[in-house]
């Protein structure tokens, strides 16, 4: 069975069947399972006192600062993969380069750091 | 790949998949039993022998609750979102192998999924993947406990997926591969000094970067004490807290999965596998050497648990991007350089 994408086929397999088996779990509760709504069950969980204000709540800016930061390093952590599975080929001249290349980041970093990018205020 | 026909891959895969949703229901009860002897507690006991029975009885109360969907939820978005997390975490199990090629009744049988090229970087993938389930399920659920829980849950597992990814590349110098079987058989050879032989674990040589895997392994699975997104204390149960019966239970599963696969996945990677005293010998005492590896890393797990405090969210994420991340760079160039040296390439 040696052929492009053979071991991708598994994969698909897995992916049907694990879906299948949580999808007939969570399809056993709905069917076994009482169903008697009100209206208090239904709303918000609020520890047991009515809910006033609207229920999408605003959240820091800083979650988003570290998204970006998670961008520029996965990014940089893809790059480093194809260079450490190939270093014995790549030799001297390919960690000279890395090295170029990670300074360059740190650089970013110190600044990052610098500018408050990392304080969880 | 070997050639076996691919029915069998199904039948190993499937064999896979039912052992660890077997195993995830005991890993519920391992933690149970020995969180109650870290508290001087007897745990359940009264579920058939040592409450054996208690996951079976967990399941069957669970499936006969009410699935119960908010008003305020997003319908559609919030009954799909656990599956996402549910199915991601099983998917991992795909490269994770528990042996070479064996003979069972006189055929060859992979004792793996499947073996591709880039099986680390896979489970670091299906990871990522697993925390649109936990986003999408606190975001459609229309709670403020749940959204803020999933927010932070992207937070965390992103900043700590990268300091697992950046705690691998290390293996990757020195074993030129990323699929987990080659890894693996990397670590049989044996390592002499003088009349002692010691098998050629990654912990050895990696020891900066195990450390660094663990404890983003930790991070990335919510675990105590980095399980803030479900801190009981300030949110409730995070971004579970619309759900019930099943679906509750399926993230459940989901977490449990991920801490096994993790367990598995850093067994493979820095001790060996199924590298072992006779492992070579027979296939069987192979799967036990890596059965065992897993059910230490799960007793660190809830050692953690028993003992750790939860961390304050600066501190985690500070922990992540001011410690952790320069040290696994660290880590990244001293391996680099050493591995230079130990080729010839330099001086």
């Amino acid at each position: 069975m040696e052929f492009f994408g053979s071991n991708y086929i598994v994969m698909v397999f897995m992916v049907v069947t694990a879906f299948v088996m949580g999808f007939a779990m969570a399809g056993i509760s709905t069917l076994a399972g009482p169903s008697r709504p009100n209206k208090a069950k239904s709303a918000p969980y609020e520890s047991g006192i009515p809910d006033v204000k609207p229920v999408r709540p605003q959240f820091t800016a800083r979650f988003y600062v570290i998204g970006m930061l998670f961008v520029i390093f996965d990014l940089e952590a893809a790059f480093m993969y194809p260079w450490a599975v190939n270093f014995d080929v790549l030799g001297l001249g390919g960690f000279v380069h890395m090295i170029i290349f990670i300074s360059l980041l740190l650089l970013s970093y110190v600044y990052a750091w610098k500018k408050g990018a990392l304080e969880w205020v | 790949m070997g050639d076996q026909p691919i029915w069998i891959t199904f039948i190993v895969t499937f064999a896979i998949m039912t052992v660890l949703l077997l195993s995830m229901a005991y890993t519920t009860w391992y933690e149970r039993k020995v969180l109650a002897r870290f508290q001087d507690r007897l745990g359940p006991t009264r579920t058939g022998k040592a409450g054996l029975m208690q996951p079976l009885a967990d399941a069957v109360k669970l499936m006969g609750k009410e699935d119960l969907v908010p008003d305020a939820a997003d319908r559609n978005v919030f009954l799909f979102a656990p599956l996402i997390t549910f199915t991601t975490a099983l998917l991992s199990a795909a490269v994770i192998p528990w042996g070479g090629t064996v003979q069972i009744f006189g055929t060859d049988v992979n004792l793996y999924p499947t073996d591709i090229n880039v099986g680390a970087l896979f489970i670091l993938a299906t990871g990522s993947i697993g925390v649109y389930g936990i986003i999408l399920g606190g975001w459609s659920s229309g709670n403020r406990y749940s959204l803020l829980g999933a927010i932070r849950s992207a937070a965390q597992v992103i900043s700590y997926e990268l300091i697992l990814g950046f705690s691998l590349v290390g293996i990757f110098i020195i074993t030129g591969t990323m699929s987990l079987t080659d890894i693996m058989f990397k670590q049989h050879e044996m390592l002499s000094f003088g009349p002692f032989e010691i098998s050629n674990w990654f912990v050895l040589t990696q020891p900066l970067g195990f450390v660094l895997f663990v404890i983003a392994a930790v991070a990335e699975t919510n675990r105590a004490p980095f399980d803030l997104p479900e801190a009981e204390s300030e949110l409730v149960a995070g971004f579970m807290t619309e759900y019930s019966a099943m679906r509750f239970a399926l993230y459940f599963l989901g977490e449990y999965i991920s801490m096994i696969i993790m367990s598995l996945f850093a067994a493979t990677l820095f001790l060996g596998g199924t590298s072992g005293p006779g492992a070579d010998k027979f296939w069987g005492l192979g799967i036990m050497w890596l059965v065992l590896k897993v059910m230490a890393f799960l007793f660190f797990y809830i050692w953690l648990r028993a003992t750790l405090p939860r961390f304050r969210f600066d501190q985690l994420m500070g922990l992540a991007w001011k410690v952790l991340l320069p040290l696994a760079i660290l880590n990244i160039v001293v391996t680099a350089f050493f591995r230079l040296i130990g080729n010839g390439q330099v001086f």
